[in-house]
């Protein structure tokens, strides 16, 4: 590998920008798609990780030899213009590929004006404009005038959809759904402004996609207009820009937008050829990563694995699955090496003073300049020392480099000091660093209290130095106090039992159950039906070509022959109980029961196909649903494979009122049983009458060959849905579904004569979701599929720790889509199973039985079944779970008589802060805030 | 974000940091109050943007709409106290709702300027309705815990009546001397040990500790039934320690 060099040292630099303030040099700033300006020495962006500065290329000592005048201005001599190209090898046995995406650059085209009209944006420009760190913080302005815009299109589809040259052929899957954020988030910026897009389908086939999209064409002065679209002109005065567009109503029309953002695609990272050549594997026609059909984390290289979007266009929890999923696979790969070169950490035994008075000690930072040259630091120790209990006060550099850590370490033991408050910058950096710090020096990690005298105080006072210094004595007086109420905290360490239960053996089940058991856990795989494989077994290939059937025999024998696999069919959940890493579940079989203990659950239970109730289905039989029609044809029934005409209808059964959601596979199901039906007899005539064809991704080339082999695409409105009758037809007098609709391009009504109808039903979930949910205490989202514990960030875990969720039960998708999303929960899983224990933190509930009075308050407060009611001698009172406590508080702050405490964020350390806040004697104008 | 931001404010704010908006005790705005704070702001996540799954913002808000009627009712401006529901990245809004707060606050001036009060007359009122706390929570428990789709609903789930009512009809409770048979039953189960008792001595509620929670109505054996609920009338005054004495009956007849 070559590191490029930063010309700053990363294990000196604090990130306090002192260099960034005096660096000479003003260039454009890359973050912020170069709209606004940044120095040649400068942080990334504000939460960069690490938080460290660099220097670019436009420094004017690496391009003349002069200035320097960064290296002059850092207090801790982080600049090290020495520094050159870095070669460094480490030896792996598996590789993970993430370069991610390039957005498309519309420049390549010259036709939407970008680069040479100011008001034409991407949407990433876009972006950047809304984000509180953007150019304008926050503020959307136009870049030619910096007034805000009160008219803005979005162009779809720019790069996407396209088999021009420049375009790309496929759909870039994310684009419909990040416009609609934008425009919901326009007009939470600029209210008032009207917001037009113009797209050509709009593809929201992700969860809770429909709704969203719903919110914001409902928003006032949204408009969603189907054109194409192209820009004409910027006006040389007011640089708006005129769009041209057309509707089957009013035909070619032209409008003035003050900005229009162009919402580009994703194209392949840049340099993804080079990067395929040095490692040696394939790419797919589009220049995206070629993967194993059957498992899209795998590249054509074993070892190397690949995510995110390097496997084609996807959007941010999809990414996040594939992440953890690579990480499982690797696992599976390296497992035989497992904690090599892990080491663990040894600490001094633990100091008992809770008998002693407290002593504290106060460590004030300066930050190099950050904080020193606006707080008075020698005068806020000098002030620490006056205050009650502190026995020792000192200032520091920086108190997170390592010689200060030893100075506080060393400082503890010498003058005995049993309370440390650390007056330096936010927790959320380094309060597990000064944790560490006090655990070495012998005393409980719960005894360290941080004064965030930095982003409260020393970076947003800049200009008042008094008054910042007095709040940072006041910032130190609350802390002193509070850290005098501290309570040495244990995190226990729960036993973890190794064994995982997988429900469900469909596709998702059978590869997340052997992901897990290729890493030596024994998993109990339990299935309700006789036979694995769930709703795939319907399945006879994708439309990428793979034998599905071929697939899962394959996969359902590699179960039956793993040794650490137990299979559990004909069996159902009666009863679960126990928390992560203790669950006792019980399961019947044939009126058997039996009890598995299990460390962690998957849920793994899949979805069905709904019944229609419209268009004749159950009660005429050339009416059939999508999976029904591919199963005839895999049974070569000659009704179906002959028919002269055969229409199928899409959305039947959702996106509507009762079902507000896209069930995401029919489209491209029904794409497949055309094609295959062409293949199978050309002469046929197939009509799919769709609301929005939503092939997303590479599947739109297949909708593109279907559209090129004369199958035909009829768009209806929900308005006005297609209606099927049984008649004869009006050309050979034949009995046929006569299925008439409007045809909006035409400007008529149409009537098909039919042999066979297809309905693309509805992808529903199983009919034992909701019990299911109710035993693992797990929650349904509004259209009754499991809810994630956050839709991007924890995309297959649930809020009930150790409980995991893939395939189909959390949403309709496509079998890759299954088989990511089931790596992904083994990798999640795994990071409980490979451990002995799990740590619960120390900052949790606790009720005191005396002054608990059984009023259940608390009860209905935790959201994580932590607390219940028992009956005791004197009344029913409340007990808590600490293991399943995730330490908010709400029950301490409802329960009436403070028999409810939350650790470390007690009544009494609390109400200490608020005491003292306003030092005796002083007056007016303190405002108390809490966040 | 602020402050990593170098986003500029006003200095008048000091912070103290929760893990959880619902974290924010009623009690500490009193006592913030009581400490001579001009003003107090809580900021939380957005609704139905929470961290933990336990909504405590909902809570919050239902919370803090309820002690500005509390504030209102007993003479403080409840405009020196507000919620705002920003995200993490937000460092604007939070300058800009900081900047907003503290200037509103000193146009209301130092706490009893636009109550044309006294600290001296506030110091009781909030004490006094510190000291109500547990009651008031135990009160309004369901309504504090609900949670609508609408912010609205929010808006309407208190009204002036009702909290004056809160107010106005807070319950004590007294132990009869005629009928306490000092069981100390009660006493075991106050959670406040606020019953004054021993054995054969008539057990009397310390009015000043008591948080009027009730435990000691029903934990009362229904044959004794000494304690009672007394409502908008004051307690009698408890019986002098000296005549505290019981002198059981079945004693003397020995």
């Amino acid at each position: 590998m070559v590191k490029k060099p930063r010309y700053v040292d990363e294990s000196k630099c604090t990130g306090c920008t002192t260099c960034v303030e005096y660096c000479p040099v003003i260039y454009p700033d890359q973050f912020n798609q170069e709209i606004s300006e940044n120095k040649a020495i400068h942080i990334y962006f504000s939460q960069a990780i690490p938080l460290v500065a660099y220097i670019d290329e436009s420094c004017l000592f690496l391009k003349e030899k002069k200035c320097r005048i960064c290296e002059a201005v850092c207090q801790n001599k982080a600049i090290d213009f020495d520094q050159t190209e870095e070669k460094i090898e480490v030896k792996v046995g598996a590789i993970v590929l993430s370069p991610g995406l390039e957005p498309f650059d519309p420049m390549l085209r010259q036709d939407y004006g970008y680069g040479k009209y100011e008001n034409v944006l991407t949407s990433m420009d876009f972006e950047r404009l809304l984000s509180s760190t953007g150019p304008y913080e926050g503020e959307v302005l136009r870049t030619s005038d910096l007034r805000p815009p009160r008219k803005i299109a979005w162009i779809q589809c720019v790069g996407s959809r396209q088999v021009t040259a420049g375009g790309n052929s496929y759909c870039s899957a994310v684009c419909c759904t990040y416009t609609q954020k934008q425009v919901i988030l326009a007009k939470d910026h600029l209210g008032e402004a009207d917001c037009t897009v113009f797209h050509n389908d709009i593809r929201s086939y992700g969860k809770d996609f429909e709704r969203f999209f719903e919110r914001a064409e409902q928003l006032p002065n949204v408009r969603f207009i189907r054109s194409y679209t192209s820009v004409v002109r910027e006006d040389p005065e007011t640089k708006n820009i005129t769009v041209r567009y057309s509707t089957f109503d009013e035909g070619v029309k032209e409008e003035e937008f003050d900005m229009v953002v162009l919402s580009v695609g994703l194209n392949p990272p840049a340099g993804s050829e080079k990067l395929a050549a040095k490692f040696g594997i394939e790419l797919e026609a589009h220049g995206f990563c070629k993967t194993d059909p059957r498992n899209p984390i795998k590249s054509s290289c074993p070892g190397i694995f690949v995510t995110g979007a390097f496997q084609g266009p996807m959007d941010i929890p999809e990414s996040v699955m594939t992440a953890s999923g690579a990480s499982s696979q690797c696992g599976e790969f390296l497992n035989y090496r497992r904690g090599d070169l892990a080491i663990e950490k040894v600490y001094p035994p633990e100091r008992d003073v809770t008998k002693e008075e407290p002593k504290v000690g106060v460590f004030v930072c300066h930050c190099g300049a950050n904080i020193g040259r606006v707080v008075d630091v020698p005068s806020a120790v000098e002030y620490a020392l006056t205050l009650p209990h502190v026995v020792y006060a000192q200032e520091q550099l920086f108190s997170c480099a390592t010689n200060s850590a030893q100075e506080i370490t060393d400082m503890i033991k010498e003058k005995g000091l049993n309370r440390v408050v650390v007056a330096a910058c936010t927790p959320r950096t380094h309060e597990p660093t000064f944790r560490e710090t006090l655990r070495e020096a012998g005393i409980n990690q719960y005894y360290l209290e941080m004064a965030n005298i930095r982003e409260h105080c020393s970076w947003v006072h800049s200009k008042e130095k008094e008054t910042a210094t007095e709040k940072a004595k006041d910032l130190i007086r609350m802390s002193v106090a509070r850290a005098c109420h501290l309570e040495p905290l244990q995190e226990f360490e729960l036993p973890v039992n190794k064994a995982a239960l997988v429900l469900g053996g469909g596709l998702a089940g059978m590869n997340c159950a052997l992901s897990i058991a290729k890493q030596g856990h024994v998993v109990h795989l339990v299935e309700k039906e006789s036979d694995l494989g769930g709703i795939a077994c319907r399945l006879r290939h994708t439309l990428e070509g793979l034998d599905v059937q071929e697939y899962l025999h394959e996969l359902v024998h590699e179960v039956y022959r793993h040794p650490l696999i137990h299979l559990y069919t004909d069996t159902t959940i009666t009863e679960v109980d126990g928390y992560v890493g203790n669950f006792v579940t019980k399961v019947e079989s044939k009126g058997e029961i039996s009890e598995i203990e299990h460390g962690v659950a998957v849920i793994a239970t899949g979805a069905e196909v709904s019944t229609p109730d419209e268009y004749l289905y159950g009660k005429d039989e050339r009416v059939l649903t999508h999976l029904e029609l591919e199963e005839r044809i895999a049974a070569a029934d000659e009704k179906v494979t002959g028919a002269q005409s055969l229409v199928m209808i899409q959305c039947v059964g959702c996106r509507n009122e009762d079902r507000d959601y896209c069930s995401r596979v029919c489209c491209n199901e029904s794409i497949k049983n055309a094609l295959k039906l062409k293949e199978i007899n050309p002469e046929m005539d197939i009509y799919i009458l769709f609301r929005d064809m939503r092939t997303y991704g590479f599947n739109e080339d297949y909708y593109r060959e279907a559209a090129g082999n004369n199958i035909n695409f009829i768009r209806y409105e929900p308005e006005e849905s297609p209606t099927v009758e049984p008649a004869t037809s009006d050309e050979d007098g034949r009995d046929v579904l006569k299925v008439a609709l409007p045809d909006y391009v035409l400007g008529k009504r149409l009537e098909i004569d039919a042999d066979i109808v297809a309905l693309a039903a509805a992808v529903v979930p199983t009919a034992e979701t909701k019990r299911t949910a109710g035993l693992f205490k797990v929650t349904l989202n509004p259209d009754g599929f499991f809810k994630e514990a956050h839709v991007k960030l924890r995309p297959v875990d649930f809020a009930t720790d150790g409980v995991f969720l893939c395939g189909m039960a959390h949403y309709p998708k496509l079998i890759s889509e299954t088989v990511n999303q089931a790596y992904g929960v083994a990798g999640r899983v795994l990071t409980l199973l490979s451990h002995d224990t799990v740590t619960a933190s120390g900052s949790v509930c606790e009720i005191e039985e005396k002054k608990c009075i059984g009023c259940g308050a608390c009860i209905s407060a935790c959201a994580y079944g932590a607390i219940e009611l028992r009956k005791t001698r004197r009344g029913e009172k409340a007990f808590i779970n600490p293991v399943l406590c995730k330490g908010d508080g709400l029950c301490n702050s409802v329960c009436p008589t403070g028999a409810v405490q939350l650790k470390h964020y007690t009544d009494e350390e609390l109400l200490s802060e608020i005491d003292v806040m306003i030092p005796e004697a002083e007056g007016t104008d303190k405002i108390s805030a809490v966040v | 974000m602020a402050g990593v931001s170098r986003l500029q404010y006003t200095t008048e704010v000091r912070l103290v940091r929760v893990m959880c908006t619902g974290r924010v005790d009623m009690a500490y705005i009193f006592r913030a109050f009581l400490n001579g704070a001009d003003g107090v702001l809580i900021g939380g996540c957005r609704l139905g943007e929470c961290n933990y799954t336990t909504h405590g913002n909902y809570y919050a808000l239902n919370m803090v709409l309820l002690s500005k009627k509390i504030l209102a009712h007993i003479g403080l401006n409840p405009e020196r106290l507000r919620l705002e529901f920003m995200s993490g990245s937000e460092g604007n809004l939070f300058v800009e709702v900081v900047n907003d707060f503290v200037g509103k606050v000193k146009e209301l001036g130092p706490l009893g300027k636009s109550e044309t009060a006294s600290m001296n007359d506030l110091k009781p009122r909030l004490g006094e309705v510190s000291k109500l706390v547990p009651y008031i929570k135990l009160e309004t428990k369901e309504k504090l815990l609900a949670r609508f789709e609408n912010v609205d609903e929010h808006n309407e789930l208190f009204s002036d009546d009702e909290v004056e009512k809160l107010l106005s009809e807070v319950a004590s409770y007294y132990i009869d001397p005629e009928k306490c048979q000092a069981c100390m039953t009660c006493a075991r189960r106050c959670p406040v040990d606020a019953i004054i008792s021993a054995k054969n001595q008539i057990h009397v509620i310390d009015q000043d500790k008591c948080i009027k929670c009730g435990t000691c109505l029903t934990a009362c054996p229904p044959r004794f039934a000494a304690v009672t609920k007394i409502v908008g009338e004051p307690v009698p005054p408890p019986i002098p320690e000296e005549k505290r004495i019981i002198v059981r009956k079945r004693k003397e007849s020995k």
